[in-house]
């Protein structure tokens, strides 16, 4: 039994790489996203702010597995787009989806900083950007981290759908496992529950610790 | 003398609420005028205004003969835009009933970065200037500390210190002692005394202190339902004028 629980977990770590790279590079991506996005929200600008509202909702209206799949299936279909290959695909699929999540995260978070820091600013004549760079970010990033920590371990999560367009990663071993090993098919997916946990240690250790930087942050 | 500040005809509403109902106002430079009236008569408002936080619903604002809201362009008079506001609001600042310190930044920091970033400065001046004016207040051993870790006393010193080192011409204080403790308020108001004295710059004070505002302050201004009720010398306003409300709104004070 420990030993092929041990066979089972050397065989699914051929899907470990797919996972954490996709992983790594969504998050990564994702993050650009947020940022740009929830401050884009926020601009003057009614087109950006109108466009980048289409973006999020759209993205956070409609389930992943959807967006996977138009993105493989349709996009290249319809508009004559090579997104390139199915790790591709994937990627931008997840990074696009939880970045809507995000900018969310990034918009109250800057809106929520108290008026008074702004106004302050604006007496001591600094620019826009310089009251955003020097005062508002520094403070709204504190009171994001926790939730980019959640939402890290929600995109780790979101990357076993890749499976569904072909891509080789975590999840894709433990059905290929389990449907040549059918008896030992509970034990595939315990390891494959087992794996996932252990990545996500690290992920909620840093959001545990994002929450207690959180709640030293702000307030004068 | 020249003005420093000319209010002319302002009016402020904030949707159907008519706040401020036509306040003429010339300032002089090295001016120290108190602000008293009834809470929510509009004294916030009116130096709000100046410190561009608020725009005037109708009339105009000049500091140092420009308008504040309004640039020339191509021979017409346009909504100002922000260039032409940060080169006006560089003459202004304004200390706030809550303090508005940056909690992130050390109390050096806090007076520094505006320093570096609006002015341009290097560090280790801004640095410099900025313990020069924190000692002066008295906060000399306290360059390294955090916000949260001050009391209100010395964080209101703090917002003073900051602001001043931004050499403004003219200094607007809204109500700062009144979020302190009471035995706290006495420290804050002996900066601004210290400045009202020795300092050249002007000063616009709304208070709720009514004897440190008649000591210090060359005009009184009561404001009252949007407008500006009494205006004259510390002396004239509580002494000599029989406007009822004012005698009303002085009583409660001496209670
Ligand atoms: N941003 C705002 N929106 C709506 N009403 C406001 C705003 N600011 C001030 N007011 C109203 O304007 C009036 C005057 O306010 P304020 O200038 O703060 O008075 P004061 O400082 O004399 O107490 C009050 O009735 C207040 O409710
Ligand atoms: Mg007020």
């Amino acid at each position: 039994m420990f030993d092929t629980g041990l066979n089972i977990l050397s065989y699914l770590s051929q899907g470990l790489g797919t996972t954490i790279s996709i992983f790594l590079t969504a998050t990564a991506i994702s993050f650009v996203i947020a940022f740009v996005a929830g401050l884009s929200r926020l601009s003057g600008n009614i087109l950006i702010r109108g466009f980048t509202a289409f973006y999020v909702e759209i993205f956070r209206g409609t389930s992943l597995i959807v967006q996977l799949f138009w993105l493989y299936y349709a996009v290249p279909m319809l508009f004559d787009i090579n997104l390139g290959s199915n790790w591709w695909v994937g990627v931008i699929a997840v990074a696009l989806n939880y970045g809507a999540y995000m900018s969310e995260v990034v918009r109250t978070s800057v809106v929520s900083v108290d008026k008074g820091q702004t106004e302050a600013g604006i007496a001591l004549n600094l620019s826009r950007f310089q009251r955003m760079r020097e005062i508002i970010l520094p403070q709204a990033l504190r009171l994001m981290l926790p939730e980019f920590g959640n939402y890290s371990i929600q995109i780790l999560k979101g990357t076993a759908l890749v499976s569904l367009i072909g891509l080789t990663d975590l999840l894709y071993y433990g059905d290929i496992y389990r449907s040549t090993n059918l008896s030992e098919g509970p034990l595939a997916y315990l390891m494959v529950l087992v794996m996932y946990f252990i990545i996500a240690l690290p992920l909620i250790w840093l959001s545990k610790k994002g929450e207690k930087i959180a709640k030293k942050g702000v307030a004068s | 003398m020249e003005p420093i500040v000319q209010y002319k005809d302002i009016h402020k509403s904030f949707g159907d609420t008519h706040v401020l109902k036509g306040i003429d106002l010339d300032i002089s430079p090295s001016e120290k005028i108190a602000i008293i009236g009834p809470s929510g008569s509009g004294k916030t408002t009116i130096i709000r205004l100046l410190m561009t936080l608020e725009e005037p619903t109708k009339g105009d604002i000049y500091v140092a003969g420009k308008n504040l809201w309004k640039m020339e362009k191509g021979g017409k008079s346009v909504p100002a835009k922000e260039k032409h506001l940060a080169e006006v609001r560089k003459d202004i600042g304004m200390v706030f009933q809550h303090f508005n310190l940056f909690p992130h930044k050390t109390i050096l920091d806090n007076c520094a970065m505006p320093l570096i970033k609006v002015k341009k400065m290097s560090k280790k001046e801004a640095q410099e200037q900025s313990k020069q004016m924190l000692d002066r207040v008295g906060l000399g051993d306290k360059y390294d500390a955090y916000p949260s870790n001050l009391s209100g006393g010395q964080k209101q010193r703090v917002a003073m210190a900051r602001a001043l080192v931004m050499k403004p011409k003219i200094m607007l204080f809204d109500e700062v002692t009144s979020a302190l403790d009471p035995e706290l308020v006495g420290e804050v108001l002996e900066v601004i005394r210290d400045l009202a004295e020795n300092d050249e710059m002007a000063m616009v004070l709304v208070t709720h202190e009514m004897d440190f505002a008649l000591e210090i302050a060359d005009r009184v201004l009561f404001l009252d339902e949007g407008v500006i009720a009494e205006s004259g010398s510390a002396d004239e306003v509580i002494n000599t004028s029989d406007n009822p409300r004012l005698q009303d709104f002085l009583r409660r004070f001496r209670d």
